[in-house]
């Protein structure tokens, strides 16, 4: 794949700055976003069925609402959440693509996808 | 555009569990041919990404705000059945850590903000990358329009589900009219974030961009008889 190459970022290059970015919008950036109401929640104020929304199960959750319990500063609450939330499903995305590439079966999907391997830097 | 418990009666919220996990069931096995030792990685953390750029609302006019779907920049990034997986981890952990869409509605949010933008997002990109020249440097500009197609849809979606479903009586025009209208300018945000981010990672490392792949390939193939044209970039 060298055609495609720009630079001399190497793969892992890459996967850290995609990571450090997620880590400063959610840590950091997230402060600082829109705090009126979403689309959605907008448009079911204004069409009145904003009161049909039952309570949810998971309020109760430390981190419900993007806001980590016990932690009065808001700034540093809503950074922790979402640092939190960014690990987590860094954590659980990657280990679904582990158990999707592990699966045994299928062997020619396998060999196909494994071809540019050789290729890797 | 996170559904919370209560907006859709409980068949309704029901089917649209059973069209979520049907769906992660097929993607289970097409992003199998997606996934190799580069795009692996990536996946899980596009994933991460698009969580974090969800908790970025940007204002939308008066009053309201959006934030990115995320469905059509994973989709270009790792491929659409990964992407399927993707978001729906990010709506997993949303409904069961922070709270956010409802967990009788997580099928439904799977459904709206994950599924249908990443196949309205693939296939417009598709469908603009078949009609436009193959360069990569368009690749961003697909993408970005791709986005800012599913976000709208993913409103009228919505709408569609609330007048099979939707527990209050409301006039569904005037309901359809004000989804898609404050929709249609967070796909404005969607599109611009989402032609940023994909641009950004095509301007170092292309052929980790699972949309730009084809164009390369092609590039290559092109390029060995007429080595001396220059056909680079």
């Amino acid at each position: 794949m060298s055609a495609g190459r720009r630079s001399g970022l190497s793969n892992r290059g890459v996967w850290i700055a995609i990571l450090l970015v997620s880590l400063v919008l959610a840590g950091v950036v997230s402060f600082y976003a829109a705090s009126t109401p979403d689309g959605l929640t907008k448009v079911s104020e204004d069409q009145g069925f904003a009161r049909t929304e039952t309570t949810h199960e998971s309020d109760g959750s430390p981190l419900a609402g993007y806001q980590t319990d016990g932690v009065a500063n808001g700034r540093l609450s809503g950074g922790l959440a979402g640092v939190a939330g960014v690990l987590v499903v860094l954590a659980l995305g990657s280990g679904v693509m582990l158990l999707v590439r592990r699966r045994p079966h299928g062997g020619e999907a396998d060999a196909e996808a494994d071809a540019p391997d050789s290729e890797r830097v | 555009m996170h559904v919370p418990n209560g907006f859709l009666d409980a068949p309704t919220s029901v089917a649209t569990g059973v069209v979520a996990a049907g769906a992660i069931g097929l993607a289970l096995r097409g992003a199998r041919r997606e996934l190799d030792d580069r795009t692996a990685p990536m996946a899980g953390l596009v994933a991460a990404f698009v969580f974090a750029t969800q908790m970025l609302n940007f204002p939308v006019g008066a009053g309201t705000s959006g934030h990115l779907l995320g469905g059509a920049i994973a989709a270009v990034l790792v491929g659409p059945w990964t992407a399927i997986l993707c978001t729906s981890v990010v709506f997993v952990v949303q409904a069961l850590l922070f709270a956010d869409g409802g967990i009788t509605a997580l099928g439904t949010n799977i459904d709206l903000m994950g599924l249908s933008t990443v196949l309205v997002g693939w296939c417009v990109f598709r469908g603009l990358q078949a009609v436009m020249p193959k360069r990569t440097s368009l690749v961003p500009v697909q993408a970005g329009l791709g986005a800012f197609v599913s976000v709208p849809v993913a409103a009228l979606l919505f709408t569609a589900l609330y007048a099979v479903g939707g527990t209050a009586d409301i006039p569904l025009d005037k309901l359809a009219a004000a989804m898609v209208g404050v929709h249609l300018l967070i796909g404005i945000g969607e599109g611009i974030i989402t032609a940023l981010a994909v641009g950004s990672i095509i301007a170092v490392r292309p052929d980790l961009v699972y949309g730009a792949r084809r164009i390369l390939r092609a590039r290559e193939l092109e390029i060995r008889p007429a080595a001396t044209s220059g056909a680079s970039s």
